[in-house]
């Protein structure tokens, strides 16, 4: 907060970029952030664009849905592929399971900007409060994520691998590994990081740092990894 | 391990009701949206005009994020484009290889 107030104004006879101030307005932390954020989404973008380019490079289903069977000759249409929820064995229910889970990391991410909008009232019961839903949020979603990935390997038999699957080409799996993968391993990092953040904040450091600016970084990530997973859930498991 | 010390000086200000009424208003609007993507997908024949509802509301349910809890909508301009620019690259990116994946697909089937 230290940057973003009264330092903000050149002083007479110079401009924004003259120095001396912070043209973009945030302090140098959370200017970093938002740069590393750009480059990681470049990253995400490689992934899902190359997916793009995989899967429109072979062949669609173009019959009735309920038709459907799973072969190496086209790209599975993702309903039939992901639906099974935990504890209802046997009962199809597409998408329900991957719906259940933006939801969760949709809502984790509505109590991290209840937890920054703490921070900046410098309330800290309010801070501990919310950072621990993020990080059940966040854990919760693991959880679902790592039941998903083993019904997705043990299928109906023959399973996945990255070589080979029983739902389609290879790459289909392959894929699937590669993206929500690297998106899960940056949940496992967010939810670190929001530990850590909970630490600081339950032990003082922020109190007597005199800002919640931390909280506010953070949850940038956070946010961040929630919308990576809006745009893998639009392409991966809705089109 | 040491008690850590409340400083003395710090004092809570009383939330702003508005604010956090804001915020659960785009939380109810990123779930609404969700929900009628799940209507779309098992309403709706597939083809073009599904992908881009599909694509369409998924940007709407990211200016969301982005511009309201990420707070970029609110930033200075020079941060908000120096964010947006380098990303129609990516998009324009996108389209060019599906285009180019569809090419393949031509000349392989």
């Amino acid at each position: 907060m230290e940057s973003t107030s009264g330092v903000n104004v050149p002083a007479p006879g110079r401009t924004t970029w003259d120095g001396g101030v912070s043209p973009m307005g945030v302090s140098y932390g959370k200017l970093m952030m938002w740069f590393f954020l750009l480059s990681d989404a470049f990253t995400f973008s490689a992934l899902l664009i190359t997916y793009g380019l995989v899967r429109s490079s072979h062949q669609a289903y173009t019959g009735p849905v309920e038709d459907f069977v799973f072969s190496q000759a086209y790209w599975p249409i993702p309903e039939k592929v992901y639906e099974a929820v935990p504890f209802l064995h046997g009962v199809t229910l597409p998408l329900v399971f991957v719906g259940i889970m933006t939801f969760i990391l949709i809502m984790s991410s509505v109590t991290m900007v209840l937890a920054v909008e703490a921070g900046h009232r410098m309330d800290r019961r309010q801070v501990e409060k919310w950072m621990l839903w993020t990080i059940l949020g966040g854990i919760t979603f693991l959880s679902c994520q790592a039941w998903e990935w083993t019904h997705f390997i043990h299928g109906s038999g023959v399973g996945a691998s990255l070589s080979h699957n029983e739902y389609g080409p290879p790459d289909f799996a392959a894929f699937f590994f590669f993206i929500t993968g690297f998106h899960g391993f940056h949940v496992f990092s967010g939810v670190c990081l929001n530990f850590l953040v909970y630490y600081n904040a339950v032990t003082g450091v922020y109190n007597r740092r005199g800002h919640y600016e931390m909280v506010e970084k953070v949850g940038l990530y956070w946010h961040f990894v929630d919308l990576v997973w809006v745009f893998v859930f639009t392409f991966f498991y809705l089109v | 391990m040491a008690h850590a010390e409340e400083t003395p000086d710090v004092h809570v200000i009383p939330p702003d009701k508005e604010k956090i009424r804001r915020l659960w208003t785009v939380a109810g609007i990123l779930g609404a949206v969700t929900a009628v993507e799940f209507l779309i997908a098992f309403t709706m024949p597939g083809g073009p005009l599904k992908v881009s509802m599909f694509v369409g509301l998924t940007i709407v349910k990211a200016a969301y994020i982005v511009g309201e809890f990420m707070h970029l909508r609110y930033e200075v301009k020079v941060l908000f484009w120096s964010i947006l620019i380098p990303m129609i690259f990516v998009v324009w990116m996108l389209v060019a290889f599906v285009y180019e994946g569809m090419a393949i697909a031509d000349v392989r089937f």
